[in-house]
Formats: structure tokens, sequence, C-alpha cells
């Protein structure tokens, strides 16, 4: 009850902030601009991709998608550390873990909500075109389902930059870094030469570029899901123990 | 109702409180005094579990801060000397949230925010948002948050600091009242306040514990040691002849005030009352006498004595 109580907050939060209704038109207008993009893209003649893969693997995706997660999980500690409201927050009778997973699961709430809107793209695009927009139900399920799967996971990675800093931009910089270079693993391998097929094939199956160009195309992988998921239980726990010591860092 | 034994808190560098010891039994009041940066709210937090302590141990209604915090956070209404809301939520709201947090839900919720918003008048403020309160009324938001889950400790840092003199009387009044249900802990730089509202005293400095007593006793020990004003028409190098003989008078005092008058301060031995010889020996010498009685003391004086005693 104690986290449903605190799962509200967090998310009433996000709503309550002008931050984050900025944060959904931009990422409306990007996502928008995206599909037009790649619908375009598809008029142009005949194509190999489907109009899934189209959305899912160009830049304007890629962009709009690492800089979003530091713009939601920016705020989730940081900014009661700065405004001191942590005190009443931590001399209420709750667990740390239960605040540390109420602030994950507001922001992945949010990131939900952010992705809702491209449903209707899809949709948009069966009705206007009298085609089956994906071709099949697997591109379609497998990208969404990639979406949620490296969308838990870089927010945890925002949520320990957060709960490390009282200063919202440093936490920003530090989970757009570290998201940034996750993601472009597998590109970043092209630009360093001398490099052995190994080691590329190696940073292909950490990057988050080769997972998404799969599931779009519906081919589905246990191995990222698993991958995705043991990581985010990994930085969560790790978020726990660095928002524990702030208690013996003081 | 707390306990505190050997209580040491060290940030990096600095002692922040040495050694601490004292108890606080139910139904008592305890005023936290202490000048800056003497520990008092370092204590405090302690005390609330929200923050560590290096050694020592702290009980609070028998349960240890540092095992059984979460025991002790749903017994004591903690305020804290910064009262920190978040602006966005309206006053309502933000009670519901924080009576639910600390486990009252249901009807029950209702029923305690309403009492609390009555207890700290908060009824034409709360559909408003907080970011819109003035510091008095944050202040009180922060109270009502403390007494939400009728605790058995209420710790209060600093309760009346930003309030306008009228809020301030209310606010003692409330404290008053509710040391009848409740055990207070309450921290202050305002020594009226702690005379007007607190059972006992707890001066704390430099980390330590300097005195702990009733107010009245506090005021009387310095009383004892107290002094004699007297304002005598003389010469002052007279004065500094005559005054120092008169019996039990060990120290003396003078000031020369305008058209010819002293004002005098005598210290004395806790056993003598001068001012029967004072006024003997003005009549003898034909001084002029026109004001001839104790200091006024307060815990004012106390507090600058205990303080400022180990300062050298």
């Amino acid at each position: 009850m104690t986290f449903l109580t605190l799962l509200n907050r967090e998310i009433r939060a996000y709503f309550l902030s002008p931050v984050a209704w900025i944060v959904l038109f931009f990422f409306l207008l990007l996502t928008g601009f995206n599909f037009y993009a790649g619908v375009a893209a598809l008029n142009r003649g005949p194509s190999e991709v489907t109009v899934v893969e189209a959305f899912f693997n160009t830049v304007f995706f890629w962009f709009g998608f690492v800089l979003v997660f530091p713009l939601i999980t920016m705020r989730l500690f940081s900014e009661e550390y700065k405004m001191g409201t942590i005190e009443p927050l931590m001399t209420a009778p709750v667990r740390d873990s239960q605040v540390v997973l109420a602030k994950y699961c507001g922001a992945l709430f949010f990131y939900i909500v952010l992705w809702l809107p491209s449903l209707l793209y899809f949709l948009v695009f069966t009705w206007v075109t009298s085609l089956q927009a994906a071709g099949a139900a697997g591109p379609f399920i497998g990208a969404y389902a990639m979406l949620l799967l490296i969308g838990m996971f870089y927010l945890s990675v925002g949520c320990l930059a957060s709960a490390l800093t009282r200063n919202q931009i440093v936490a920003a910089v530090m989970s757009f870094s570290a998201i940034t270079l996750l993601f472009f693993l597998g590109l970043l391998t092209f630009f360093i030469l001398n490099i052995t097929p190994a080691l590329r094939e190696m940073t292909a199956y950490f990057s988050a570029l080769e997972h998404m160009s799969e599931a779009s195309r519906g081919f589905f992988d246990t191995r990222p899901v698993v991958f995705y998921l043991s990581l985010t239980a990994f930085v969560l726990f790790l978020t726990f123990h660095v928002f524990q010591s702030r208690r013996w860092r003081s | 109702m707390i306990k505190v034994e050997g209580l040491t808190k060290k940030y990096a560098g600095m002692t922040a409180i040495k050694d601490l010891d004292f108890t606080v039994e139910k139904g008592e009041i305890v005023g936290f005094l202490g000048p800056n940066g003497a520990g008092k709210s370092t204590t405090m937090r302690i005390l609330s579990c929200f923050l560590p302590a290096t050694s020592g141990r702290a009980s609070v209604a028998g349960f240890d801060v540092a095992t059984q915090s979460r025991e002790v956070r749903s017994r004591v209404g903690y305020m804290p000397e910064n009262v920190a809301l978040y602006p966005e939520m309206r006053v309502q709201e933000y009670l519901e949230y924080r009576a639910s947090l600390k486990g009252i839900r249901g009807r029950t919720n209702r029923q305690r925010v309403n009492a609390v918003k009555e207890l700290c008048s908060l009824r034409d403020v709360e559909s408003k948002l907080i970011g819109a309160l003035s510091k008095g009324y944050r202040q009180r938001v922060g109270l009502a948050d403390a007494l939400l889950h009728d605790p058995d400790l209420l710790i209060l840092d600093e309760p009346t600091i930003g309030l306008d003199p009228n809020q301030i009387r209310q606010v003692r009044q409330l404290i008053k009242d509710l040391g009848k249900r409740h055990t207070i802990l309450l921290s202050t730089h305002i020594l009226p306040e702690v005379e007007m509202t607190c059972s006992r005293v707890l001066i704390i400095n430099r980390g330590r514990i300097a005195a702990s007593d009733t107010p009245e006793n506090l005021a009387a020990r310095v009383r004892t040691a107290g002094g004699v004003r007297a304002e005598i028409r003389a010469e002052p190098s007279a004065l500094e002849k005559a005054l120092p003989a008169v019996a039990g008078v060990r120290k003396t005092e003078i000031e020369a005030l305008e058209d010819g008058w002293c004002a005098c301060t005598l210290r004395t031995d806790a056993e003598h009352d001068p001012r029967e010889a004072v006024a003997r020996l003005a009549s003898e010498r034909k001084w002029p006498l026109r004001e001839l009685g104790r200091e006024q003391v307060n815990l004012e004086r106390v507090f600058a004595e205990i303080t400022q005693a180990g300062e050298h």
C-alpha cells in the first residue's frame, strides 16, 4: 500500500510539472515527423522494409529515443535532494526499496504513456493505405516489446544517475552519456580500425541498435530479453544501494 | 520516551555532537536550546531516523533508531528546520498523501487530515498550491504533517522560525496544548519561548549537554549568583571605592550616565542581599538614589553564562 501511495505521487508529479508536457509535445512532434519520413521513404519505390522497420530504425528515432531518458529520470532523486523533500519523505515510515521502486515505476509509466500515441500512427497507416501496417503482427509486437525492454534498462540507468547527485543537470549529463554509449555501441566499432570480427560481434551483442533492427523485422531472440531484464535488475539494485549510502555520505 | 546514550555524530572533518547523554520522559515538553551549530538539528535528525549516528545509541519509545527505524518513524512526528514541501501539490492533497504514507487510509485519512487542518488553522488555504503559500503557512503545513499520525513523540526543529508575532503566539499555545497529550522535544533560539512552553530545558553547546533543568531552576541558578542594579548620582571614583566595601559584593560595574548619574551593577554571593546596605550607604553619603532593584533574570542570562563559560 505504501508503494502505491508513493507511485501515485510519482505519477502525479510528472503530470503536474510543465516539463512532462513539453517532453510529451516535442516527442510527439519528433515521432510524428519520423513516421512521416518513414512513409515518405517507402513512397519512393519498392522497398524491402516494412513501415515498422522504417519507423524504428531512423536517425530521428534514435535521437528522440536516447534524449528522452535523461529528461524523464533526471528529477527523480536529484529534485528531492535539492529541495530537501527527501527529509520528510525518509522520516515517514517507508522502506528505501519502496521509494526506489516507486520512482522507477513512475518513470516507466510515463515512458509508456510517451509511446502510446505512436500506436495510432500504425492504425492510421492501415486505415489510409488499407495495407496491413507491419505485414504481420511479429515485427509490430517485437518492436514494441524491444522498446519496452530497452526503455526499462535505460530508465534504470537514469535512476542511478539521479540517485548519485543533487544536481539535475549533472544527472542528465551522466545518464545521457551512458545511454548514448550503450545505444550506439554497435555503430562505434565501425569507427575503430583494426577491430577483430570477434570483438565486433561482441559489441553487437550489447548494441541496442542491433537489437532494435532485429526485433522490428519480427526476429525474436531471447538473448536481449534476458540481457535487458537482468541488467535492469542489477542497475536498480545499485540504485538502491546508492540511495541508502546517502545516510553514510552525509 | 527518548533515551540517548553516548551519541556522537561526526561529519567529514567535524564533530557535530559528542558523547551526548540525556533522557526525556513521557509527557514532558523539553526545550532544546543552543547557539547555531551546537548540534541541535543533528540530534533531532538522528532521533527522527534521518541521519545515522557515528557511535552511541538512541531509542524512542523503546525502539532503537538505527535498527528499528520504521517502528520509530511511525511513532515520531518530525518537523524539520526548513520545511520542504512539494510546491506543485495542494495543501489538502499533500496532507492526504502524507497521511496515507504514514499508514492512515480510508475514512480515518479524511478525519485526521480535517483534524490537523483545524488544529493548525489551514482551512482557508486547503485548496491552494503549496508553492503559493507564505512561509508562515508552509511552516504550519509542516506542523500539520508532523501531527497527522497522532505521534507519541513530536520533534519540532525551530517551529516558530519565520512566523509573525501573532502566529508565534498561536503556535506556542498550540504546542502547550499538544503537550497535554504528546511528549515534545523542540529546539529554539528564542528563550522566552522555552520559558513559556517547556517543562524542562536542555542546553546544548559545542555538541555537549551543558545544562539540564527546569526553566525556573536554571533562572534561579543565575539569580543566586545574580546582581543588584542601582542608579546613584555621585562621582564614579567615589562609588568605585565605596561599593566594593558593601558586605557580600564580589564585583562591581559602574557606568556613567547623563547628568552625573551612574548605573552600578553589583554581583554578590548567593546568601547576601546588598540592597539595604546600598540604600544606607547612599543616604549616609547624601548621594541621590533613583533606582535600586534586583536584576531581571531570564534564561537569556543563563544561556549566555552557560554557553560562554567554556569559550576561553
